[in-house]
């Protein structure tokens, strides 16, 4: 049970944007320009690197819902987000996302253990500095939903095709405009 | 140095915003609802929390400015924030903000190390769901700001001065726009 009283049959994050609409516009709005808005990184890339973050911080509401959403980006691949979940650097992504995602574990860990060296690999790979500053920012907010999602205990349903309807209109709608709650089983 | 060409001159995630404005409004906006929006917090209470996860995150940048502002609402009470970073439970604040910071550390730690227990305890102090609520999305938000700005290793300037004539600003125009002004 949430730690708080939230509505009913919403999961995750949806609770609690429907509890608290003033903090739920902005981060509805920054949400949406860091894993949809116009980038050099595909949006695929962004779900990957914010799936990776809430899973390095084993949060399993995010970790499902963005790898869904990674994976409808990428035409339906739920085997690439496990594989690079389980072990980015052997999994078929590009060096550069790996290198990236070695950024994203760093920033999980904590943002002074980023090192020069980290960020000299992601250049070698080809990262531009606004990569690397996306790269670092996505894994932050991250690791600000995760710690929201589960620091009010909320409501993380165990069904995987929910999640895959999540991923999907994540990848298609967006954060901003997908206000409709997504119809869910009753919770227990 | 900053691990990234950050432009001169604006310190702690003030540079980086710059690179992307669209995500800069939305942040900005956040930190204005949570930390300045109407509450049953005060704004010193507010930022004390952030001020103590920041401090907990060892983010230099961001503990001296919270610091710095939440001082600014006590009436210069630098003493007062000091006690807070270093133990907040023998601070001379009210046992409902101690509660609320107990939740906050958690946080700080991981969603999942907040137990009912944190949290009836704060019930008992007077919090309400809101006051829950922020005081766990202030803290969350906290650890994402430390983040953004230690990952990119942004200027952190030295000195008290920077960060008390800083804070005035803030305390008096708040954080929309703080990237200008």
């Amino acid at each position: 049970m949430a730690h708080i009283t939230l509505p009913e049959g919403l999961p995750g994050i949806t609770g609690l944007l429907a509890f608290r609409p003033e903090t739920a516009e902005p981060m509805r709005m920054l949400s949406e320009f860091l894993l949809r808005g116009p980038n050099s990184l595909t949006s695929a890339e962004r779900e990957i690197i914010a799936t990776y973050t809430s899973s390095q911080n084993d949060c399993y509401f995010c970790q499902m819902g963005h790898g869904a959403a990674a994976s409808h980006h990428l035409g339906g691949n739920l085997k690439l987000i496990d594989e690079v979940k389980r072990d980015f650097w052997t999994a078929p992504i590009s060096d550069k996302l790996k290198a990236l995602l070695a950024i994203a574990g760093k920033v999980q860990k904590g943002g002074k253990q980023v090192t020069t060296e980290d960020i000299e690999s992601a250049r070698q790979a080809g990262a531009t500095d606004l990569e690397v500053h996306d790269t670092v920012l996505i894994a932050a907010a991250f690791c600000m939903y995760n710690r929201y999602v589960d620091g009010l205990a909320t409501w993380a349903p165990r069904d995987p095709e929910l999640y895959l309807a999540m991923g999907a209109r994540l990848a298609e709608v967006g954060y901003v405009n997908s206000s409709a709650p997504i119809p869910v089983a009753v919770a227990d | 140095m900053a691990h990234i060409n950050l432009p001169d001159g604006l310190a702690g995630p003030r540079g980086p915003m710059t690179l992307r404005p669209e995500a800069a409004v939305p942040l900005s906006q956040l930190a204005e609802v949570l930390l300045r929006g109407p509450s049953a917090l005060t704004r010193a209470e507010r930022e004390l929390i952030g001020t103590y996860v920041s401090s907990e995150n060892d983010c230099r940048y961001c503990q001296t400015i919270h610091g710095a502002v939440a001082a600014h609402y006590l009436g210069g009470d630098e003493k007062l924030v000091r006690s807070v970073k270093r133990d907040f439970l023998s601070a001379d604040i009210s046992p409902k903000l101690k509660a609320l910071l107990n939740i906050a550390g958690k946080v700080q730690q991981s969603g999942k190390s907040v137990t009912t227990k944190d949290v009836e305890r704060a019930r008992n102090q007077g919090a309400t769901d809101l006051e829950i609520h922020d005081t766990v999305l202030i803290a969350a938000s906290f650890c994402m700001m430390n983040r953004y700005v230690d990952g990119l290793a942004a200027w952190t300037p030295d000195g008290d001065d920077f960060y008390r004539r800083r804070a005035a600003t803030l305390a008096e125009q708040g954080y929309v726009g703080s990237v200008s002004h």
